[in-house]
């Protein structure tokens, strides 16, 4: 068969598995530590009638998706070249001193999961990071930290 | 500069709600189309001489009308708004701002195209773009203009917004696709182009947002009027993402035909006080590193391929002179490392070799032998890449090299101790 042929039978056998990365980013959104378990991948796999390989393979290679437990909300700070010559660097050494955390672990809270993500479409405003959907420009290490004491504090009551 | 009668609004604080944008004429352009043959669509935006915005500048009328004379009748059309490009915010502004130019220009596409089904493919990093369409295509449902049996007529248009995944490579097409797919988002070998066999191995018609957001314009004022902005190589406008050293950065809807000088000068206040431009990287990411020498140069296509630009996506990053080029380099080069889908040795490969050696001279213990082999690795990128992602890292790459070889000879120990002997 030629690689044309191969890669159309694959098309054609696969039309089940197409609400795959829809599904896997609703379940990731409903699982409380924001990822992908087992115990979903098993779910899915059924649900979709694929093997649990196969939904391992696409969730892998999805950055949006883990498959590791995170915190409730998500810190995300753009490292690409705009915030980096912005700033970006002073701001991730202040947020990670704030919660006491490396990139990609999570407070012991369990509240806050820090990240680094390639541009948020606001280099305009650089540098900028995200929390859970919304987006922070004109940062300082300052006004970054006050950002996430805010969110502690309005996840407190 | 700002000119409210070209194709685009660009201001920040101002949301074009359907009223609004009816009220400035939006949806003539679509019941202008749909008393007439759909060929008038194709005839006129090749007239128009519209270009592809997504970054490969293909002539947007001649890829409507292979679509539309496929022989299969089951045909999908996709808005691209996977905006991966670093630096760039154009399409989300467009998404957030103007959804009904937007909506109408893929309308009437699809109407060109005879497809009836599609998809917007927006990236996971956009959610508030996500539901600002998603909304507008509620209410524009209402109005009767998408949907089921639009204004009346034969035609109906059902569209999904479908989210990405946080990976650059879903933006180049056939990557795109396979997402669609519930796959792993890589690149597939063309041909076949989408416009054979796309979606489900069906005819589909692949637009970026900005592309498509130009039709109704286009349509409504015809191509003369388009014609008459920009020049005769490249006619009308594009949005220009501004970032970086510069007073104003923002987003403008610059004519084709205007110095990247005056972009940078004009539109952007020209860099901070008491700086110097040093450098702009046009293109993200994927795009060249030029020295301020080179600001004279047009954007225009036929210019910027005679100098080796490309202006992609129109992302345009200003580098002052307290800027270190290889450090902007290394930061390019782990943006691809990590977006590499591993699926091709130059690339793969490529990239990691290449980011060895950026290291070693940032360390200065790098030799002009070192050097050597990063113009190989360089070229073999460029060369014999699969997709577009490693050639456009091998070109970003390429002119860095070419322009500012003193501050790589810099980072080479002889070289380094001679310059201080
Ligand atoms: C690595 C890579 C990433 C791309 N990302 C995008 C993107 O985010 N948005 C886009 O419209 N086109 C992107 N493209 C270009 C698309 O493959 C395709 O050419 C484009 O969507 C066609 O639309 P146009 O003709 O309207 O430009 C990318 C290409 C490559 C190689
Ligand atoms: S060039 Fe890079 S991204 Fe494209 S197929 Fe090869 S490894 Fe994957
Ligand atoms: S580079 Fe950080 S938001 Fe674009």
């Amino acid at each position: 068969m030629s690689m044309v042929l191969v890669e159309k039978a694959s098309s054609l056998t696969s039309e089940q598995s197409h609400s795959l990365l829809p599904v896997l980013l609703e379940y990731q959104k409903k699982n409380p530590c924001n990822y992908i378990s087992e115990e979903n991948v098993k779910e899915i796999a059924e649900k979709l009638n694929l093997s649990r390989s196969r939904v391992y393979s696409t969730a892998s290679f999805y950055s949006e998706i883990s498959l590791v437990p995170r915190g409730k909300h998500l810190i995300r700070i753009c490292c690409n070249a705009p915030c980096e010559n912005a700033g970006k660097e002073a701001i991730h050494r202040a947020v990670k001193d704030k919660l006491g955390i490396d990139v990609n672990e999570t407070t012991e809270d369990g509240l806050f999961t820090l990240e680094i993500v390639n541009c948020l479409g606001a280099c305009y405003m650089s540098p900028a990071m995200k929390i859970d959907d919304q987006v922070f420009g004109n940062l300082t290490p300052e006004s970054a930290v006050e950002i996430i004491k805010k969110m502690e504090q309005t996840d407190e009551e | 500069m700002k000119n409210s009668n070209w194709i685009f609004n660009t201001d920040f604080d101002e949301f074009i709600d359907l009223d609004s944008y009816v009220s400035r004429g939006g949806f003539s352009a679509l019941r202008k189309v749909m008393s007439q043959d759909s060929s008038f669509i194709v005839e006129e935006l090749n007239r128009a001489g519209l270009r592809g915005r997504g970054g490969a500048a293909f002539p947007t009328g001649i890829k409507i009308g292979m679509v539309a004379s496929a022989s299969e009748k089951e045909r999908f059309i996709i808005c691209n708004a996977d905006e991966g490009e670093p630096g760039t915010f154009k399409d989300r502004f467009i998404l957030t701002h103007l959804p009904f130019q937007l909506l109408e220009g893929i309308l009437i596409a699809a109407y060109a195209a005879g497809a009836e089904k599609g998809f917007i493919y927006v990236r996971h990093e956009y959610p508030e773009a996500q539901e600002k369409i998603k909304n507008a295509i509620t209410v524009a449902e209402k109005a009767g203009l998408f949907g089921k049996n639009i204004l009346g007529g034969e035609f109906s248009l059902h569209l999904e917004i479908f989210s990405g995944a946080g990976s650059y490579l879903c933006g180049e097409e056939t990557a795109l696709l396979s997402s669609l797919e519930g796959k792993k988002g890589r690149p597939r070998l063309k041909p076949p182009y989408p416009t054979e066999a796309g979606y489900l191995g069906k005819p589909t018609l692949i637009n970026n947002v900005e592309t498509l957001a130009n039709i109704p314009k286009i349509i409504e004022k015809g191509a003369e009027w388009y014609r008459s902005i920009g020049t005769e190589d490249s006619p009308g406008t594009k949005l220009i993402s501004l970032s970086g050293d510069v007073k104003r950065r923002g987003l403008y809807e610059v004519p084709y035909g205007t110095s990247f000088h005056d972009i940078v000068y004009e539109y952007g206040g020209g860099p901070k006080d008491g700086r110097k431009v040093k450098a702009v990287n046009i293109g993200g990411a994927s795009g060249v590193l030029v020295p301020s020498e080179m600001l004279d140069t047009l954007l225009e296509y036929r210019c910027c391929m005679e100098k080796e630009i490309t202006i992609g996506s129109g992302a345009l990053f200003v580098l002052d002179d307290t800027r270190d080029i290889l450090e902007n380099v290394r930061n390019r080069v782990r943006f691809f490392l990590h977006e590499s889908c591993g699926k091709c040795t130059p690339c793969r490969e490529g990239l990691r070799q290449v980011n060895i050696l950026l290291e070693k001279l940032n360390k200065r213990t790098a030799t002009e032998e070192d050097l050597d082999r990063l113009d190989r690795y360089t070229r073999v990128m460029q060369d014999a890449s699969f997709c577009g992602l490693g050639q456009a890292a091998g070109n970003s790459l390429k002119s860095s090299l070419k322009y500012y070889r003193d501050e790589y000879m810099n980072g080479c120990v002889r070289y380094a101790e001679e310059m201080s002997a």
